[in-house]
């Protein structure tokens, strides 16, 4: 189907083709991981559930998670109190400082940076064990042994990430507002008890609850894609690099792009 | 005539414009030890993937021991696959999991056997391949490429499957591996009284293993007969393939 169109300008492609190409492909390639985004659900939520597996990768996905989150968590929160102090020095809203840092993390920056922490670690890292899975024959090997891989290999996966990310989230949630803490106590000399009592004080549950709520779908979205993308690697060391590559990319993109659109019907429900 | 283990009736299978199978016809009954030869490219992998339901393939049918089972899938797939065992040409064990969890996978999995008694299983079995119950705890990537294919030789043979088959069992071994893996599968394949279909493009290893021989070129089977006719066969592009020339009717691929 691709050769008709180029062929007719004397090889100098055509352009409308080019654009009309990219678009099929693309709605093709939705519509191949929108299926698989289906399979991979349907087994996570269905028994039987191979919980070995399932313990395995939270613990892969969520505790060997916690450094990279804290660390990010804790530098977020002290760059936002600083801006936020900068920008509210200029009308005399510095004051202000503790409850913004608070809102941001929960409602925002926490889940962000860890979707997109865990968009790196985590989405390449299983696309680039299910790639090399893929072109060592084990995934075939594993059907050979009566072994399902979207029950064995993606649904533990896709659980563990959904399960993991709303705990991490609440840590980078407090480390975050932690970060934000230090900064205003010890360079911009705010009073440590009333900046602590201001947070607490400012502090929802609605908003931490939105947080979590975008944290399951960024773990959604992290486990699909490297399963995704994994699966359907190509050979050799390109294809594997090339499968966690796409898949990173693809994850951190969809994770804010989701963001957003959450954000927007969080707002509108007026949670 | 026996009713066969396992036969393609008319197999294609195309990827594209790439008509990789253009027709396969082949039987093994039970027992009995089938080796098919052919060159890089000739679609011997993907007739195997066919054969063992991980293809579909695009038209002609499947039967495993009288069924078709062409389409199968679920329940009525993972009961064909109980009866068979593969071993891939890379081995192919799951570098997660140690030596005796990889041959005791398919029990411990499908079958959910108590892990204890799994393992004794695994060690038993490792020893009919001659690997100790020392090497049980390691993992894959801290075992030579023999000893990795005699892992994978027992997780293939540890259920007492009716149907083996081989993708390339001695690629990639040195000649004294090879022969000692060859001697391992004719053992194993006997003691179990199975029968086995191996793809290969050694023929050291498919005179040895062999009770017959067939051959695969551009996607068709175009000879099959005893393993003791092989260097007789009449047939000039088997006769190239056996003595191993690059002048002939099959042009190199390279």
């Amino acid at each position: 189907m691709s050769d008709a169109s180029t062929s007719k300008s004397g090889g100098i492609p055509n352009p409308l083709a080019w654009i009309g190409r990219a678009a099929l492909s693309l709605f093709a390639e939705v519509g191949r991981l929108g299926i698989y985004a289906g399979q991979v659900i349907g087994a996570a939520l269905t028994p039987p559930w191979n919980l070995a597996q399932l313990w395995k990768q939270m613990i892969a996905i969520g505790f060997y998670s916690l450094p990279v989150v804290g660390l990010s968590a804790v530098f977020i929160g002290a760059a936002l109190a600083l801006n936020i102090y900068t920008g509210g020095n200029r009308f005399g809203a510095e004051q202000f400082v503790p409850n913004i840092v608070v809102l941001g993390i929960t409602r925002e920056l926490g889940a962000t940076i860890t979707g997109l922490m865990l968009a790196g670690r985590v989405t390449a890292g299983i696309a680039a064990e299910i790639g090399a899975m893929k072109v060592t024959e084990q995934i075939d090997a594993l059907k050979t042994l009566s072994a399902n891989p979207f029950r064995y290999l993606y649904a533990p996966r896709f659980l563990a990430a959904c399960l993991t990310l709303p705990m991490l989230v609440l840590v980078a949630d407090i480390i975050g507002v932690m970060g934000g803490w230090l900064v205003s106590v010890f360079a911009l000399d705010f009073d440590s008890t009333t900046y602590i009592r201001n947070t607490m004080d400012f502090l929802t549950m609605d908003d931490v609850l939105v947080g979590l709520i975008k944290a399951v779908v960024f773990g959604a979205v992290i486990a699909i894609m490297g399963c995704y993308q994994g699966s359907k690697s190509k050979a050799g060391a390109t294809g594997v690099g090339r499968a966690a590559t796409l898949s990173m990319v693809g994850a951190a993109v969809l994770v804010l792009a989701a963001n957003y659109m959450m954000s927007t019907l969080f707002v509108n429900i007026g949670l | 005539m026996t009713q066969p283990i396992l036969e393609l009736k008319d197999v294609k299978k195309s990827f594209g414009s790439n008509h990789v199978l253009r027709g396969v016809n082949i039987d093994v009954s039970p027992g009995q030890s089938l080796v098919i030869l052919g060159g890089s490219g000739s679609g011997k992998s993907v007739m195997l993937k066919n054969a063992l339901g991980l293809m579909t393939p695009d038209s002609g049918k499947i039967f495993f021991d009288g069924d078709d089972v062409t389409h199968e899938q679920g329940k009525e797939r993972e009961a064909m696959r109980a009866r068979m065992g593969m071993l891939f040409q890379s081995g192919a064990l799951f570098d997660s999991l140690p030596v005796w969890e990889n041959v005791a996978f398919r029990l411990l999995n499908a079958e959910k056997m108590k892990r204890a008694e799994a393992k004794e299983r695994a060690i038993d079995t490792l020893k009919k391949v001659r690997l100790g119950a020392s090497i049980a705890d390691l993992y894959p990537a801290e075992l030579s490429g023999g000893m990795q294919k005699r892992v994978a030789l027992a997780r293939a043979i540890i259920t007492k499957p009716e149907l083996i088959f081989f993708d390339e069992p001695t690629t990639g071994l040195d000649p004294i591996t090879a022969d000692a893996i060859n001697d391992l599968i004719i053992e194993q394949v006997k003691a179990l009284g199975a029968a086995s279909i191996s793809i290969t493009h050694d023929m050291a290893s498919a005179r040895k293993i062999a009770d017959e021989i067939a051959m695969l070129f551009e996607g068709e089977i175009i000879w099959r007969g005893p393993a003791d006719i092989i260097d007789n066969s009449g047939n000039d592009y088997v006769d190239q393939f056996v003595h191993g020339r690059a002048e002939g009717p099959i042009q190199p691929a390279i």
